[in-house]
């Protein structure tokens, strides 16, 4: 059973449907990102404005940029930020005041900008589209990337590998302990006073033991999740513009 | 049209200021937006076509180096603050 070619109430093409429902998903996600309280919640709606986005990608007649927004963004970027987003996380919960002192200057500013932005967008002479898009073939866009701008795919490699070694470097926690160490010098410290009494220094010893050492874990994945998590991106740029 | 859209959600997003990492992704929301009318006016100008997607691509891989480094600065400060809120790393300046 094929679908009719337009919409049978409204009399739109498919496409006009399509193109309002993603926009809409989009804008109504970014605007929820940046309003909403709760930032867990917020990065969980950055993936479903990134995924709306690549719907307009495929509308547009760009499938393989459409793919790599899937791979880039929802497959790496997003997990990246919500994993920061845990580690960073205060056991308090979200503070009340989730807006500075100046998120209406903010606000005036981003308003400001909107208008500026639907002025000179409609007092511009926008060349007429010929209404026919054409899709552009991923093997043309490889024969050009790795032909006219060979350079500029190098010099992004190299920027790649640049983050991945700064992430490493930044997010290495300097001089540590070995965490397991400490876990250890803890529980030494811990049942030292208790020493006398002798079966209550041997019931919180372990139990103590157990506390300290996701404290140290976390830590150290904070150091190992960054260059894991861009791992796929690096490998996708390197891999996917290549068909 | 489309142009308009996509710029007011980059002003939207530029309008997120408090977790720093609430900024990091309004500004990964902001490269979309500009991502999407680089498509955009690939899609509409012949010439432009496949050149368009090439920097988009390399806009992507900008981005996401920028979103790793990004993170890893916030949290090699959250281990030393004990906060992701921007407005209590003022003491940074001195």
């Amino acid at each position: 059973m094929s679908l009719p070619d337009r919409i049978p109430i409204l009399g739109w093409v498919w496409e006009d449907l399509l193109f309002l429902t993603f926009a809409g998903v989009m804008l109504g996600a970014a605007l929820l990102v940046v309003i909403g309280r709760n930032i867990i919640r917020s990065g969980l709606w950055m993936i479903l404005s990134f995924g709306a986005l690549a719907g307009l990608y495929v509308l547009l007649g760009t499938p393989l940029v459409a793919a790599a927004q899937v791979l880039v963004y929802i497959g790496a970027i997003s997990v990246l930020i919500l994993f920061a987003i845990m580690l960073t996380q205060s056991k308090e919960g979200p503070s009340r005041l989730v807006f500075h002192h100046q998120a209406w200057a903010g606000a005036l500013a981003a308003v400001a900008l909107a208008l500026l932005l639907a002025l000179t967008v409609l007092g511009t002479e926008w060349p007429q589209a010929d209404g026919q898009l054409r899709p552009s073939p991923s093997a043309d866009i490889a024969r050009l990337l790795f032909g006219e701008y060979l350079l500029a795919f190098e010099v992004v490699s190299v920027l790649l590998l640049a983050a991945v070694i700064g992430g490493v470097f930044l997010a290495k926690r300097e001089d540590l302990p070995d965490p397991g160490e400490a876990a250890i010098e803890q529980v030494r410290l811990g049942s030292s006073p208790g020493g006398p009494t002798g079966y209550t220094s041997g019931g919180i010893g372990p139990s103590e033991a157990d506390a300290a050492r996701p404290s140290g874990g976390i830590g150290s994945t904070g150091a190992a999740t960054t260059p894991g998590a861009l791992g796929p991106s690096v490998g996708m740029s390197g891999r996917g513009d290549a068909p | 049209m489309l142009s308009a859209l996509l710029f007011c959600v980059g002003s939207f997003g530029f309008l997120a200021r408090r977790n720093a990492i609430a900024m990091l992704m309004s500004i990964e929301l902001m490269l979309n937006a500009v991502n999407l009318a680089i498509v955009a006016f690939g899609a509409f100008v012949p010439a432009l076509q496949n050149r368009a997607s090439i920097i988009a691509l390399t806009v992507m891989a900008v981005a996401a180096a920028e979103a790793t480094v990004g993170l890893a600065i916030v949290i090699a400060i959250y281990r030393n603050r004990r906060t992701p809120l921007v407005d209590e790393y003022a003491s940074m300046r001195e």
